[in-house]
């Protein structure tokens, strides 16, 4: 007979004995990773033909690290850096749009697909249809324009005020880019200071350089 | 302001306690089916579920009724034919686990033979780790008559064990 029974291991003192039988349970109803996965897969699955899927994930590698991807059933809603943090992300998703939240790659294949088009050289814009709900006022004009800048072109954050109508608004276009929740498909990266250093951005300056040598080649 | 977690840390956080609960109360067939029925009612009402809620007692209130669904939608799908000694596999657990056969096999089996109250009682408050007063909120009754329930489920299952090791040596 085994050591570890655990009926024997409860017969010690009061604590230890419940201690002991909770132990001996959930080693009675071993739970293998994989099979919460395939739980969680077909939970995710029920939950998107349901309609209460409000929010799929999933993360890809990239060139400029994990990338976290988010969408709605409207569309791409965010893409996050690993920098920015996808916990601290999702929550925020959560405390924003819905709390309703899975892991559920399949809505964001063809985000992922063209991500993976673009970061081989392949593909020089983006088609997947967006949800923009995360940005209001003159920063979602900001974005709107921003796709203007063609691949592998820059522009200065005065030149994107002006597309938006707003020309001495280049601090504000600025703070746009900072904020934009869905950096690499609209193209922040592609806004640069005027005296042609790259100035900030949302995934560091590193990841910014990467992705215009990217689109520079 | 931080509200509710997003679904996904909850299901990541709790999603194996209420399988063991679910295997536990209707054995390896049935459990997944619960366990799925369990996380999209809980889906499904989590926006309105209160921020400072018990998470976890919660998800196992609504695996409870889910079991209750469970057995009853099986009861209503027998039919009832004579019984034939020898036809059920003794080795079904084991099979249904992918022939991981864990150490404390014995243990699931003579869980499942307690009668349904002290199964409940001893699944939710020793494998979910429930305190007596949440289980005695899901089943009825004071915790005090829960408490007993499940010292009675314990009981038993020591007794059984005992006799497994006597009838190994």
């Amino acid at each position: 007979m085994n050591t570890q029974n655990p009926a024997r291991a409860a017969s010690a003192d009061r604590p230890g004995r419940a201690a002991g039988a909770a132990q001996g349970l959930a080693r009675a109803f071993p739970v293998a990773p994989g099979e919460l996965d395939a739980l969680r897969g077909q939970l995710a699955a029920a939950a998107r033909r349901d309609g209460i899927l409000d929010i799929a994930y999933r993360t890809i590698d990239s060139p400029v690290g994990s990338l976290l991807l988010a969408a709605t059933e409207q569309g791409l809603i965010r893409v996050a850096y690993a920098s920015e943090g996808h916990d601290a992300v999702l929550q925020a998703l959560a405390d924003r749009i819905s709390p309703r939240v899975l892991h559920a790659p399949a809505r964001l294949d063809a985000a992922a697909r063209e991500l993976g088009e673009y970061f081989a050289g392949r593909r020089h814009r983006f088609d997947v249809p967006l949800d923009l709900r995360l940005a209001a006022g003159f920063r979602r004009i900001v974005l709107s324009h921003l796709p203007e800048i063609g691949y592998g072109h820059t522009a200065t954050y005065a030149t994107v005020a002006q597309l938006a109508g707003h020309p001495r608004a280049s601090r504000a276009v600025g703070t746009a880019c900072a904020t934009n929740p869905l950096p690499v498909v609209v193209p922040c990266h592609r806004v640069i200071r005027a005296d042609g250093s790259l100035g900030g951005y949302v995934g560091g300056p590193a990841a910014k350089r990467t992705l215009l040598t990217l689109e520079a080649s | 302001m931080t509200g509710k977690q997003p679904f996904g840390a909850v299901v990541a956080a709790h999603g194996g306690t209420v399988l063991r609960v679910c295997r536990a109360i209707l054995g390896p067939a049935d459990a997944d089916d619960a366990w799925s029925e369990t996380f999209l009612a809980a889906m499904k009402a989590y926006p309105d579920l209160p921020a400072d809620a018990n998470v976890e007692a919660w998800l196992v209130t609504i695996a409870h009724r889910k079991a209750i669904d469970v057995t009853r939608a099986a009861a209503r799908r027998a039919i009832p034919v004579a019984e034939i000694p020898g036809d059920e596999c003794p080795d079904d657990g084991a099979a249904a686990d992918g022939g991981q056969r864990p150490l404390d096999g014995g243990l699931a089996d003579a869980l499942a033979r307690l009668p349904a109250r002290q199964k409940q009682a001893v699944a939710y408050h020793y494998l979910a780790g429930l305190p007596y007063k949440d289980v005695a909120a899901i089943l009825g009754g004071s915790p005090e008559a829960v408490r007993r329930a499940a010292a009675d489920g314990i009981a038993k299952l020591r007794r059984a064990a005992s006799a497994r090791e006597r009838s190994a040596r």
